[in-house]
């Protein structure tokens, strides 16, 4: 059976309490809630910690309020499960609903937390394997080694930001809020991320994520799609965010968001500036998913499932697809099973 | 890093147990290791494949991601609390009859994520039943007896004694104009 | 308990439609236990003192062992016992001629995760961190990793023995005048396909607890399928003897031949609890049990067949090119199962096979469900609906013109008993609307065909003897209750649920009224284990031997008391009564008391051995079974030409299973073979990853996970409709035949010919990527050809080929060229070998 390593756990019940923790010795110290990230990368010893703290007994971290502008603030401890069943999440952001559905498996829904599921260390097939494993590749960049495998000439680390709800997160614009002994910060969620497999998240060692606050609805329509080799348990090779204001015949402003494709959220700055002012037809709609491809930070490469090359491809097949879906155009072919 | 212990009281299949282990212990480890409670398995140890499924307030989690230290106050439920006396539940007799347990080693994960299914869902259909199953992994059944079982289950829960199984689902589909030759 | 003196004369014979128990639905014996998790798999047991032990493995693909430093390993917490190789020199393997492998790697390692040390600590914990420690030096080597370097690479050889250089096995076999068959061809038809690796991924990772009881004894709990193999395997390398070894095969948690081997891991506790005398446990991990594999062979195959305008067969070619990995465990037999079978489904009247097994440094490749002919399988349904669409004959006709008769002997001297093959066909074609839908439906939808047979049961053992394949003794005693002994192991597939039907079916008592005692060495009978499909028909017939010998015993002590001639007796409903007056009867249990009294404590036996098969010719051994199961599939599918992407709509399968015992546990067999089926066709990989040569000498599994192995989910898994045929075999218990393989063999080549039908694109390999389809369309659309497959087979010299003369060409069985055929005897044989293991040292 593989096992934990032992370390030493602590169970705080306020957040000042967690946060003071964390100050000790935060570079080894780890944030825990669902487990469903940390305690597999801990059983394979890519993760190590001398402390871990657990934020379940924290109740403020948990649950779904609104405030009294209309906006849902989702506490970071928040299990998937509870935002798939909610049904301000089920009205208001339904792509949101797509996107938390699409994680993973039911089980793991049960436990991992929406939290958790921003921070999601980036991820590799040539690091997510046990500690033997990685000593008979002499280890890699991420962790322990020097070379990153799956390029190795380049002098960065590309694992793989795999976080599924955040594309459409970060296309819904929304914010979250950070806490440490320090004090507290909010940032657009989006901010949050660096385009760099190690270094993946702006959050300090010493920072707690408390909760996601997304504005009220605006009229906009959504939509998401995912891209895995079965319709549960896999984390994405690529997913499709998209979040779009239109007026009449003319998009006011819209948002494409990429997952799975490089080391951070992809925005497609080329595919949203060829949108704007056009209305979504055929045509404004092949373009934007053909500039989709080569938006920067979009980088499939050879350490997820599926060959790179044909991820590459469906960039522009599922970009396309889901600006469709926005547009209420319809496809000829199946909706790809994602869960 | 030394062995933290801890001893804590946790509550499996509604009985108190007062035990000390390993501070980082997961549930399926004291499940299995500290109360002898082997009716959890295990396929993989990383959320992988659901065969360690248990129970804990309602919910189905993976065992191996819980730790136990997190199981205080709250209620876990295995396998073997399913029987209703030395009777079997309705899921596990459906099971039994229809083979939906061939080499039995990811069915009580299943049964324990079909238990919580019928709780919330007296009459899941089927595409209800495979999204609330999909995170079990079986390599005998192909899945199909699990699902007849669990509709057979769920509707002897509800009460519907007239329910049964279609046929074909154990002896096969009649075969195309057998009928006409016999006569 | 002494053999009661058999009687032969047959008392009641009971007829198919008298039976009570046989062909009707019955919950399997072991089901109330699985579903309350009262089974005892290995990793459930736990003993006082129990220690636990972890593998060292290689991280290194091939080097030579410089040094092996335990220090720091023995100083850690908890640690009680190390062993390394130099405790266990003596080889071992499945086959008596590949004992290649050691317990722990001695000079050698081939692959990463070979182990080469074993730790025993107080807990796993402990256990873990210890063998994390262990440091182990090597001297690297270059690497094979794949059959084109092996062929190309005969140094440095991975092994000192097999037939040449890195290859372990080559060879070439024709059977009648290949050369005229293709000469009566009007067309001649190539194809080169591909069929990827894949591993059987039971849910249950391997576990063995073994303790000592005395001395000199050892007691083995393991999850394996071949308590017997296993048995044999320890005596060898432990040197003791065998009747101080005890095997108990565990239920199972899955093996699908992932488990029928003996493993280090086995005998590595058996030594480590002698060195201890205390028990000990090692349940693997998730990553070693890819590392355990003995899964499918990568195959690379290049088949050529000569066809008539009106697409008769009349002569095939088959070259099948195998990646066997780093060690021989079945590979020998697997490189026959590559072509044996092609014989036994569509008259072929010549046919020619060559083929070679390649050592790579990769985990060592084995038998998974199917064993070594869905390859070939894939390669021929494939090429026969590549023939049938240029024939332009429907794909179904082509088979159905052209099948096997059933009591013939086939072109390669397999003796064909009952074929059901045609009413399979049929079957899935009235079912799917096959002849209104196939070529009829609108692009991006497909319809595909394919067939498939397997055996019941190889016809010879692993070791050569002339002992049963399968015994049963029963013990009968005044309860009424029956003690039921049988060697075989319960795997999942419901071995323990058909020995007790077929048991209380002819003493005509409930099925709990029979006790199982399996798969012991100490207390059973030998059956050779659970492979091969051959459970329910040899373990079956010893039980209606075993179970027809009592009946017999009882029906004389029953006779005397009721005054009617013994003969005349029925056992049925728990009662022993006058046939033509059911009224003059007694109970069975007073019936076995009335025989007890007569002839003291009651026991009988039952024993099978295969019939022999008429090949004479080398080889001949590879092939034969006592019955072949058929079946045949329809798939609907699904393509997106835009992506690649398909979707699997429905499944038809036909599966000719003799006669079923329980219709349940068949359906149950039928299913799941489809879904490992879906699974090879459409994701499963065991794949490996070499680093950039200049900067490592890495060779690894690419993803030893269940999260990155892609076995299918619950939403995967598409309808079935399944078709029970019943084609009774006079060799069959009842007539039964085989399930647990034959229905996955015809999935493969039925996915890729739906494709084709949808797309009009061919993928020569599986698993069939969404990439691949969309790279086959994309050279379909810049005018190429419309295919993705591997484009050559290798260059390889087979040397003359053994010529065996055909039935129909008035052959004996025999080959005719002995002296000058067959390929160069091997460089080095197993007795150098030893010689050089233990020279080294």
């Amino acid at each position: 059976m593989l096992r934990l390593p032992a370390f030493q756990f602590l169970q705080p019940s306020t957040l000042q309490e967690a946060a003071d923790q964390l100050a000790i010795d935060p570079a080894n110290t780890r944030l825990v809630a669902g487990g469903t990230d940390l305690w597999p990368n801990m059983k394979r010893r890519h993760q190590g910690a001398g402390t871990v703290i657990s934020l379940r007994g924290i109740e403020e971290l948990s649950g779904i309020e609104e405030t009294n502008d209309g906006d849902l603030v989702i506490g970071a401890t928040t299990t998937l499960d509870v935002i798939i069943d909610d049904e301000r999440v089920q009205q208001r952001y339904p792509a949101l609903m797509t996107a938390v559905e699409s994680i993973s498996s039911p089980l793991l829904r049960n436990a991992g937390t929406i939290g958790g599921n921003l921070c999601l260390d980036t991820r590799c097939t040539y690091y997510n394997q046990n500690e033997e494993w990685r000593r008979s590749i002499d280890y890699c960049m991420k962790e322990e080694g020097e070379t990153c495998w799956v390029a190795p000439s380049s002098p960065r680390c590309w694992a793989v930001s795999s976080g599924d709800s955040v594309p459409m997160l970060c296309a819904l614009g929304a914010e979250i809020s950070l806490v440490s002994k320090q004090g507290e910060r909010s940032l657009p969620l989006a901010d949050l991320f660096l385009d760099d497999g190690i270094e993946y998240l702006s959050k300090r060692p010493d920072e707690i994520v408390t909760r996601i606050q997304l504005s009220a609805p605006s009229g906009e329509r959504t939509a998401f799609w995912k891209l895995r080799r079965r319709g549960s348990i896999d984390f994405g090779v690529l997913s499709v965010a998209v979040a779009g204001w239109c007026n009449g015949d003319s998009t006011d402003r819209i948002e494409i968001w990429l997952g799975s494709v490089g080391s951070t959220p992809v925005r497609c700055a080329d595919s949203i500036a060829s949108l704007i002012g056009k209305p979504l037809d055929d045509e404004s709609i092949a373009e934007a998913a053909a500039l989709a491809r080569k938006s920067a930070g979009a980088n499939p490469l050879g350490n997820t499932d599926f060959v790179p090359q044909w991820r590459g491809k469906m960039i522009e097949k599922y970009v396309d697809a889901v600006l469709r879906e926005v547009a209420g155009l319809t496809r000829q072919r199946m909706k790809p099973n994602h869960g | 890093m030394s062995q933290q212990t801890t001893t804590r009281t946790l509550k499996v299949n509604g009985e108190e147990h007062r035990i000390a282990f390993s501070l980082h212990h997961s549930l399926l480890e004291v499940l299995r290791e500290e109360l002898g409670l082997t009716g959890t398995k295990h396929g993989c140890e990383l959320g992988e494949c659901g065969t360690c499924t248990v129970l804990i307030d309602g919910k189905p989690i993976l065992s191996c991601l819980e730790l136990a230290a997190e199981c205080e106050g709250r209620e876990v439920e295995t396998v073997e609390g399913m029987m209703q006396g030395n009777e079997l539940h309705p899921l596990q007799a459906c099971f039994a009859d229809l083979g939906a347990a061939q080499c039995g080693y990811c069915t009580p994960g299943i049964l324990m994520a079909a238990k919580a299914l019928l709780q919330r869902n007296e009459s899941p259909t089927r595409d209800e039943i495979i999204t609330a199953l999909a995170g079990n992994l079986c390599r005998c059944t192909g899945y199909h007896k699990i699902i007849e079982s669990i509709e057979w289950a769920a509707a002897r829960l509800r009460g519907d004694e007239k329910f049964e199984p279609p046929k074909r689902a154990i002896y096969g589909e009649s075969i195309p104009g057998e009928t006409v030759s016999d006569a | 308990m002494h053999d009661t003196d058999p009687v032969e004369e047959k008392t009641v014979v009971p007829t198919s439609d008298e039976l009570r128990l046989i062909g009707t639905p019955f919950r399997r014996v072991d089901g109330r236990a699985k579903v309350t998790g009262q089974t005892r798999f290995a990793d459930d047991l736990s003993f006082a003192r129990m220690v636990h032990m972890k593998l060292v493995r290689s991280t290194v693909p091939h080097a030579r062992i410089v040094k092996i430093d335990t220090a720091k390993a023995q100083e850690m917490p908890g640690v009680v016992g190390i062993l390394t190789g130099d405790s266990m020199p003596d080889p071992f393997g499945i086959l008596p001629v590949s004992q290649d492998e050691h317990a722990l790697c001695i000079d050698k390692v081939r692959f990463v995760g070979d182990p080469v040390v074993a730790v025993a600590a107080l807990t796993e914990d402990q256990a873990h961190e210890a063998a994390l420690t262990v440091e182990v030096e090597y001297e690297s080597l270059e690497t094979i990793a794949s059959v084109e370097e092996a062929v190309a690479n005969p140094e440095p050889r991975i092994h000192d023995y097999g037939d040449e250089g890195n290859l372990h096995k080559k060879l070439s076999m024709s059977f009648g005048d290949v050369d005229s068959g293709f000469e009566e061809a009007d067309q001649i038809f190539e194809d080169v396909l591909f069929f990827e690796g894949n591993t059987h991924l039971p849910m249950e990772q391997h576990a063995t607890v073994a303790l000592t009881e005395e001395t000199d004894r050892v007691t083995v709990y393991s999850s394996t399928q071949t308590p017997h193999y296993l048995h044999r395997s320890l005596a060898k390398v432990l040197g003791l003897p065998a009747a101080r070894i005890r095997v108990i095969a565990c239920p199972n948690g899955g093996g699908f031949g992932g488990k029928s081997d003996p493993f280090n891991h086995e005998i590595c506790a058996a030594k480590m609890a002698l060195k201890l005398g205390r028990p000990v446990k090692i349940c693997l991990t998730r990553e070693e049990v890819f590392y355990c594999h003995r899964g499918r062979h990568p195959v690379l195959m290049k088949i050529r067949t000569g066809v008539k305008k009106d697409g008769t067969l009349t002569a095939q070619h088959l070259q099948t090119a195998l990646d066997g990995g780093a060690y021989g465990s079945y590979g020998v037999a697997s490189t026959y199962y590559t072509g044996a079978l092609q014989t036994v489904t569509y008259e072929l009247p010549k046919y020619r096979f060559d083929s070679i097994r390649a050592f790579t440094n990769k985990p060592p490749c084995g038998p998974k469900r199917g064993h070594g002919t869905p390859q070939p399988r894939f390669a021929f349904e494939v090429h026969l609906d590549k023939i049938a669409h240029q024939l332009s004959i429907d794909p179904a006709d082509l088979r159905l013109q052209q099948l096997v008769a059933a009591d013939s002997v086939t072109t390669n001297w397999l003796k064909v008993g009952s074929m059901g093959l045609g009413k399979c066909i049929e079957a899935v074609v009235a079912g799917s609307g096959w002849r209104e839908r196939y070529g009829n439906l609108p692009e991006g939808r497909g319809l595909g065909l394919a067939c498939g047979s397997y055996l019941s049961g190889a016809g010879l053992p692993i070791y050569w003897n002339h002992m049963p394949q399968s015994g049963v003794q029963l013990q009968l005693d005044r309860s009424g209750g029956v003690a039921l002994f049988c060697g075989e192991t319960e795997i999942g597939q419901g071995s323990d649920s058909v020995i007790a039907a077929i048991t209380a079916e002819i003493l005509g008592i409930d099925l709990h009224d029979i006790r199982l005692c399996v798969a012991d060495t100490d207390l059973t009978p030998v059956d050779l284990g659970s492979y091969s499909s051959r459970v329910t028909l040899m373990a079956g017939n010893a039980a209606i031997q075993a179970a027809e010998r009592a009946r017999d015993l009882v029906a004389k002590g029953a006779a005397e008391k009721l005054d009617v001639p013994a003969r005349e007796l029925v056992f049925a409903d728990g009662q022993v009564f006058h046939g033509e007056n059911p009224d003059n009867g007694m109970s069975f249990s007073d019936a076995v008391i009335a025989a007890e009294s007569r002839f003291g404590t009651l026991g009988t036996t039952g024993s099978y051995t295969p019939p022999r098969s008429p090949g004479r010719y080398r080889g001949a051994g590879v092939g034969p079974s006592p019955a072949y199961s058929y079946s045949a599939a329809v798939v609907e599918t699904e393509v997106d030409p835009e992506t690649g992407l398909y979707r699997i709509e429905h499944v038809w399968m036909a599966h000719d299973v003799g006669k079923c015992i329980n219709p349940a546990l068949v359906m149950g067999q039928i299913e799941g073979s489809v879904y490992m089926g879906l699974g090879e066709a459409m994701m499963e990989e065991q794949v490996f990853r070499r680093l950039p040569k200049k900067r490592s000498n890495a060779l690894v599994h690419k993803h030893p996970s269940l999260l990155e192995y892609k076995s299918p989910t619950f939403a995967e898994m598409p309808p079935v409709t399944s078709y029970i045929i019943e084609d009774p075999d006079p060799n069959g218990p009842f007539g039964a035949k085989e399930v647990g393989q034959g229905p996955l063999l015809p999935m493969m080549p039925a996915v890729a010919n739906s494709i084709f039908d949808a797309v009009g694109v061919r993928v020569d390999q599986v698993p069939i990527a969404p990439h691949m389809i969309r790279q086959a369309i994309e050279a379909r659309d810049r005018g190429k050809e419309a295919r993705f497959g591997p484009k050559s087979f290798p260059q390889i010299d087979f040397g003359v080929p053994l010529q065996v003369p055909t039935p129909a060409e008035g052959g004996d069985g025999k080959a005719i060229n002995i002296e000058e055929a067959g390929v160069r005897s091997g460089t080095g044989t197993m007795t150098e070998r030893k010689d050089s293991v233990k020279g080294d040292n």
